[in-house]
Formats: structure tokens, sequence, C-alpha cells
């Protein structure tokens, strides 16, 4: 590096906090929903393909190992989406305070678990993907 | 004052005035787009697990008809471009923070924005030869 910094604490020292793990889970599930979309992209290309693509598709999300990913891409979903309306509100200059941070925190840990076992209860209810 | 020309008021270079010293007046950029393509995908998410959720069986001519609903087809372009948008824009920023091999970095920059074009318009083309045929 042409300009030398100082370097901040490693991360290991501090205790943990809810906020510094919605703000390390906000990048992994961010960058986990990368490669949902891609998902996506490859259902829809399946899709128009034809019926023996779709299949292929269809498959893999049915097996195991497709639900499983299907349902940690649902969390990630739902956490991404409520922390990411929090950080609005943080941009719009709202919830700074100590308190208001720690809770908004918490909520968006119940409101993401809760919307994805209502997801996964209704998919469930109305036949399930296998 | 005002009717000297630039460079007679400050003799740096825009690289001279960036190096070190402050931002090079294009991050808000970056920072808008994120926030805006954000703002879109919270009702767009929404809608999206609502349609899936309507597919619980995957059969190929169920999910044809679904996607080829007018609606359907316009939301599913808005939701796969925005979202490999606002993708790119996140990996972005933490390649940025963590690769620190210059050539590595800018390979994975380039490499994100060239498969994020390529996802969105697949996707885009994808849901429109379902709509034309159907209709």
């Amino acid at each position: 590096m042409p300009h030398a910094r100082p370097l901040s604490p490693h991360l290991s020292i501090y205790e943990w906090r809810i906020t510094m793990v919605l703000s390390i889970l906000h990048r992994v599930t961010g960058a986990f929903l990368c490669a949902g979309v891609a998902l996506v992209a490859w259902g829809l290309v399946a899709l128009a393909a034809g019926e023996g693509a779709w299949g292929t598709f269809a498959e893999f999300c049915g097996s195991w190992i497709g639900l499983i990913l299907l349902v940690c891409w649902t969390f990630s979903l739902f956490l991404h989406l409520c922390n990411g309306i929090r950080h609005l509100f943080w941009d719009a200059g709202a919830g700074f305070q100590k308190s208001e941070y720690f809770t908004s925190g918490w909520v968006v840990v119940i409101v993401s678990v809760a919307l994805t076992v209502i997801t996964w209860l209704w998919a469930m209810r109305a036949g399930g993907a296998t | 004052m005002s009717s000297q020309p630039q460079h007679v008021q400050d003799m740096r270079t825009p690289l001279k005035r960036v190096r070190a010293l402050g931002a090079a007046r294009s991050g808000v950029g970056h920072w808008w787009w994120q926030r805006l393509t954000a703002v879109a995908l919270v009702p767009l998410c929404l809608w999206f697990v609502w349609l899936v959720l309507r597919l619980p069986h995957l059969d190929f001519a169920s999910a044809h008809v679904l996607v080829a609903t007018p609606w359907n087809t316009l939301l599913l372009i808005l939701f796969t471009a925005i979202g490999f948008w606002h993708g790119q824009l996140g990996l972005q920023v933490i390649i940025e923070d963590y690769v620190h091999t210059r050539w590595i970095e800018l390979t994975l920059l380039i490499a994100i924005k060239f498969l994020a074009v390529i996802g969105a318009l697949a996707c885009a083309l994808a849901a429109l030869n379902i709509w034309l045929a159907v209709y």
C-alpha cells in the first residue's frame, strides 16, 4: 500500500453484541443472496428452455441440499430486508439512540425468523416442494 | 475572482486534489443507487415470495402460466434486474474492503459487473420468451 494507515483493533477483542452480529450478518446474507438471484436466473432460463431443463431445476430445489439452501435463502432474504429497512431509517437520521438500535436489532431478528417460519409453514401446507 | 479561469484559482490537478486528501466526488453515486435499489426491492422481494408461494409443486405448466401473466413478467424483470444491480453494488463494497491485492480486486470488480449484466439480461430475455410463448 502506498500510504500506511493505522489498523483498528482486531474483531476478536470485542464482546459480541446484537449490533455487530447484525452488521456482519447483513454482509454475509447480502453475498449469499447474490447466489439466490443467480438461482432465480437459473429457474427463469430453465422455464424458458423447456420441460427438461425445468425438471433439472425443480429436482435441485426439491432435493435435501436444495431445500436446506432454500430455507437459508428465505431467512437471508427476510433478515437482509428487515435490517435494510433499519438501515434506511438510520439514513434518514432516525433511531440512533443506544436503546433504539438495540431494540430495532432484536425486532429485526424476531420479525425475520417469524416471516421465515410463516413462509415455510405456508409452503408446506400448500403441498411442499417435494 | 469569477472572471478568472479555473486553473488560476487552483493550480492543482484533480488527481493531486484527490490523492490522500479526500473524495473523488463520485462516491455519493454508489451510496444513492444502493439506497434507491434497496427501496425498490422492499415491495419487489415481498411480491416475489408471494409469487413463489403460489407454486408449491413447481410443475412446469403452472409455472409457465404464472410467469407469463403480464404483470408477473414485468415485475419479474424488474425484480431480477434491480436485484442483480443491488447485489453487484454490495459485492463491490465487500471486494473493495477485503481484497487487498490490486489486480485480483480489479478482476473481481469487473467480473461481478459483467456477471450482473449477463444475469439481468438472461432473466429479462427468459421472462419475455415465456410471455411471448403463451400470448
